[in-house]
């Protein structure tokens, strides 16, 4: 019946999980009356990502402007939605099949513009905290709650993605039972939209490596200034800018305990891609086309080992970089970066 | 992927290894040669870490123990110390040249899955710890074009120890095959969907980006590859958000600044890094 796609590529680790969410989800598609279509159709397989319309938003026309152009069978459909029994004259309806694929159409399009308002925002936010959406797979957001997306507004472009609030980044979902969801249903502007009504569930854009215990930073969501001793502390309540503290660590790749340099061909070329400033003023060190301002930032790299040969000129015979070798890499090894923002001391939080 | 069905003894029970790799949740390890086993040099040490039934482990792993001769409590404990010895030998055996290129055939496989993250394409993944010390952490998954790691998605490996991968081994095996860097951007020759603001912004970067994805042959600089590099810009209604944006070019300029250092680095040793 419903858009059950056949699985893309059928990889070990999802055969599992299948097994595993169809059983709870199936029980629901043997319906009773009293199960609305809607219902039935956010329960079925790979379908947990949508919320529910309410009804009334769906029977309100004015949210239903220019879907009747995108959608054939559009009153066909919208009843199916609304379980309205059909009129008399279905008989020019082909086959029920089609109706069917225009109903899930004309849902997932109102869907879209349904959990832009308010009320989809809490029920979304419901669902988010719920952890429906899954977590991230990249081990330094230390399984942060996703949230889906869509690439494109229009459907048939691309399938459903997950937003991460850590790394900022999307992902395809873990299993191919949500390739046929196409990501238009959710569409483009609702999880920034999203992350801007629930600022706390966002991570800040700076991490302090220097000065916080990462321990701290991810099992609190406090300042760390807040201190219960009585006497004047002068707390700024939006240490944060009103966002969780990032989880900022950053992958170092090693050779035998030893970072891998930039320097050599294979050194990594992809750290930036995942780093942060140390605080939130960096960010505007940097000019809208995306230069630093000042060239403070430029030199950062120093004693790496230096791989596959090559720069003996410059590396002096420095292969081995024996400061670091047994420290744990949970701790901030990451960025010296010695005093990049050390000029300003304004912690105005341009928010 | 080949074998997924809980391994069926009959097809593979000559040998422990065999059994052993056939079995659910242990597709990620390779097979180590008998004689790499056999030569009990390479095992140095291992007798002081794999405390219980080392010889007996060893035996069993090279099909040299009569279990049917021992207990059902001492066989398990064989059996256990067994799989733990094959782990500890695998994350020696990997870094061998002879490891890497049996690693390397399992990763153009995709025996160890495909990087989430949109913009990797599919990108196949390779096994890492975060420890060289058994029992610490769990395995993970380096992503050659991110250059980040992942979660398995199944428990079962999941919940394999790192250890018997070890830190160095993904890192190891692209200094050796430097030709299998992936690039950062699109592969050649993928059409994907979605990519049509893509292709646009994509344009004015070909034009100073570094060689294509496949970045073959030797002697090409791997510098600038990160301009290729694609990154998800949210947008509310069409218009970037403020903040993201910020971060954006901040990275950006990350970026940037590493490549020129890079370059600058070429410059003067009038080569390329290689
Ligand atoms: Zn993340
Ligand atoms: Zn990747």
């Amino acid at each position: 019946m419903a858009s059950s796609a056949p699985p893309v590529e059928l990889d070990p680790d999802e055969l599992e999980e299948e097994e595993a969410f169809d059983s709870s989800s199936q029980a629901s598609s043997t319906a009773t009356s009293t199960l609305t279509w809607i219902n039935w159709y956010t329960s079925l397989p790979g379908h947990d990502y949508f919320c529910d319309v309410h009804e009334d938003f769906i029977e309100d026309d004015f949210n239903l402007t220019g879907l009747q152009a995108m959608v054939p069978f559009f009153k066909e459909a919208l009843e199916m939605i609304l379980d309205v029994e059909p009129e008399e004259d279905s008989s020019k309806i082909p086959d029920v099949s089609i109706v069917e694929s225009s109903a899930e159409l004309l849902y997932g399009l109102v869907h879209q513009r349904f959990i832009l308002t308010k009320v989809g925002l809490s029920c979304m936010v419901e669902k988010y905290e719920a952890g429906h959406f899954g977590a991230c797979p990249r081990v330094f957001c230390h399984a942060t709650p996703v949230l889906p997306c869509g690439r494109a507004d229009m459907p048939g472009i691309d399938t459903v993605k997950l937003y991460c609030p850590n790394c900022g980044d999307i992902y395809t979902p873990p299993s191919s039972k949500y390739a046929s969801v196409d990501g238009a249903f959710f569409g483009t502007t609702f999880s920034p939209l999203f992350f801007q009504q629930y600022p706390e569930l966002l991570s800040a854009p700076f991490f302090a490596t220097s000065n916080t215990n990462p321990q701290a930073s991810s099992s609190s969501r406090v300042s760390p200034s807040e201190s219960p001793v009585g006497g004047v502390t002068l707390t700024n309540p939006n240490t944060f800018g009103g966002q969780k503290p990032a989880l900022g660590k950053v992958y170092v790749p090693r050779i035998y305990g030893f970072k891998v340099s930039e320097r050599a061909r294979s050194g990594p070329r992809m750290k930036w891609l995942r780093e942060r400033p140390e605080r939130f003023d960096d960010l505007d060190k940097v000019d809208w086309k995306g230069r630093f301002i000042s060239d403070t930032n430029i030199s950062d790299e120093k004693d790496d080992l230096m791989l596959g040969g090559g720069g003996a000129g410059k590396t002096k015979g420095r292969l081995f970089d024996d400061e670091d070798d047994e420290v744990d890499e949970e701790e901030s090894e990451e960025e010296e970066e010695g005093g990049a923002g050390a000029g300003q001391t304004i912690a105005s939080q341009a928010a | 992927m080949e074998d997924l069905s809980t391994g069926s003894e009959s097809d593979y029970s000559n040998s422990w290894i065999s059994w052993f790799l056939s079995t659910k949740g242990n597709e990620y390890f390779a097979e180590v040669d008998e004689d790499y086993i056999l030569d009990r040099f390479n095992l140095t040490g291992l007798n002081g870490e794999v405390v219980q039934e080392y010889s007996r482990a060893l035996n069993l792993i090279t099909d040299n123990l009569d279990e049917e001769s021992l207990d059902e409590d001492v066989r398990e404990a064989v059996e256990t110390s067994a799989r733990f010895l094959y782990g500890l030998i695998h994350a020696r055996y990997i870094v061998t040249s002879r490891g890497l290129s049996k690693m390397l055939e399992k990763y153009r496989k995709a025996d160890f899955g495909r990087c989430p993250r949109v913009y990797c394409y599919q990108q196949p993944l390779l096994p890492v710890g975060l420890s060289d010390i058994p029992y610490q952490k769990a395995v993970k998954l380096y992503c050659p074009r991110c250059e980040d790691i992942y979660s398995p998605k199944s428990n079962r490996h999941g919940s394999i120890d790192g250890a018997y991968f070890g830190t160095t081994f993904p890192h190891m095996l692209f200094m050796v095959y430097p030709q299998m860097i992936p690039g950062k951007g699109q592969p050649v020759g993928s059409s994907s969907v979605a990519d049509v603001n893509r292709s646009l912004a994509n344009q004015q970067k070909d034009n100073n980006g570094a060689g294509p994805s496949s970045l073959g042959s030797g002697g090409i600089s791997t510098s600038s590859v990160a301009v290729k590099a694609e990154r998800y810009e949210p947008r509310i209604f069409g218009f970037k958000v403020n903040e993201d944006a910020k971060l954006h070019r901040w990275r950006t300029a990350k970026r940037d600044a590493q490549i020129a250092r890079l370059e600058n680095l070429e410059k003067e040793q009038g080569q390329p890094n290689l």
